[in-house]
């Protein structure tokens, strides 16, 4: 008979389990973000019905138990977890900026309609054969 | 060339580029102070989304305009002049800031010192002229610890390194359209990463005023992040681990 606290544990994992299973159901989450967290879910089940690993690697690195094991390596896994969204938003950000410039360009070329350019021409016989390729 | 008096020519193809958020208040005169300057020049107002009516006071000055959606920083308002000059092939680019700190006469200063030949970049400098309108103590001497330790990392004597007074030419707006400019505050930053990537800058006096009206955006909690961020950028170029505009495109 599985104790409490293992039940309770289980639970909570296949709680989680199933909230990603539904957040990629209606579309909310990308598959491949859903991946580490299914990866989690499944450890969360693994440790609570198989205690062993965890009572090894707490002697094995010298915490004072399985409880402070289990809290460090989440702590660990959400602060990478945290950076990493960071750097997606970082990224999402350059690529929002660069999009956001593009448009405006755009736009602006639209209302000059395509005549803009230095007034002075660039007098005759200069190479001013086509715009630069901007990134 | 030059005319006698230093004004624009008509073969220079100078674009005159001037961010503006929530400017609506001072740019007019700036715009117009500018056009008197340098009349051959073209004029473009970056309206980095602006909820006034900086953009139609810019169009009205008859400046070209060119509107951010939403706001993105004052780098990245620079980011899109340096990107429309290069699309049309401005030879030289010189930015101002539209909140009336900067003389627009000097202008000329900038562009003589590019047309020079021995500069990619010009630094307009407050602290090189007169002495400069007070902008506060703890401003004041960030703003020289910051020029010390540019200077040092740059290896040539920078005395204004937050200055939105400069001029480039076409192959620093090149480096500049890059991904990776700054999208806050391109200062000391931006500095290191042309002498990184071998270019010129040379430093001109420049007069700087106080705003004429509103808020700057070296204001409150935002002077904190500014100090941090430019310590991160000297301490990453001192330990060499800028990786960003690390070459030239």
């Amino acid at each position: 008979m599985p104790s409490p606290s293992t039940v309770t544990a289980v639970l909570a994992a296949l709680l989680v389990m199933g909230l990603i299973v539904d957040l990629v159901r209606r579309r909310r989450l990308r598959e491949e973000y859903s991946v580490l967290w299914l990866v989690t879910g499944s450890a969360m089940v693994v440790v609570a019905v198989w205690y062993d690993p965890l009572v090894y690697l707490t002697n094995l690195i010298g915490l004072a138990s399985p409880n402070v094991t289990l809290f460090f390596f989440g702590m660990i896994f959400l602060v990478t977890l945290n950076i990493y969204a960071s750097v997606k938003i970082s990224e999402l950000t350059d690529q929002v900026k660069t999009l956001a410039q593009r448009l405006a360009l755009h736009e602006a070329a639209e209302r000059e309609g395509r005549e803009p350019g230095p007034r002075a021409g660039g007098g005759e016989g200069e190479e001013r054969d086509g715009e630069e390729d901007v990134p | 060339m030059t005319t006698r008096s230093g004004s624009v020519s008509e073969s220079e193809q100078v674009l005159i580029v001037v961010p503006a958020y929530n400017e609506a208040r001072n740019l007019g005169p700036v715009l117009r102070s500018v056009r008197a300057a340098v009349p051959d020049a073209d004029v473009l107002v970056v309206d980095d989304g602006s909820a006034d009516e900086t953009g139609a006071v810019a169009r009205r000055a008859g400046a070209s305009v060119v509107c951010h959606a939403f706001n993105l920083g004052y780098g990245a308002a620079l980011q899109t002049g340096f990107k429309y000059a290069l699309a049309r092939r401005y030879e030289y680019v010189v930015h101002l800031d539209g909140d009336g700190q900067h003389e627009p006469s000097e202008i000329h200063d900038v562009l003589r010192a590019l047309r020079a030949g021995t500069a990619d970049v010009v630094v307009g400098s407050r602290y090189l002229g007169r002495p400069p309108a007070w902008i506060g103590f703890a401003r004041h001497w960030g703003s020289r610890c910051l020029a010390l330790l540019t200077s040092r990392i740059a290896g040539q004597w920078i005395t204004d390194p937050t200055s939105g007074f400069q001029g480039c030419n076409r192959r620093a707006v090149r480096f500049y359209a890059q991904d990776g400019y700054p999208v806050d505050y391109p200062d000391a930053d931006v500095l290191i990463m042309l002498h990184r990537a071998g270019f010129r800058v040379v430093e001109v006096p420049v007069t700087m005023y106080g705003r004429a009206s509103g808020r700057s955006m070296h204001a409150g909690a935002r002077v904190l992040y500014y100090g941090y961020k430019m310590m991160l950028a000297v301490a990453l170029a001192a330990v060499g681990g800028w990786r960003r505009l690390g070459r030239e495109v």
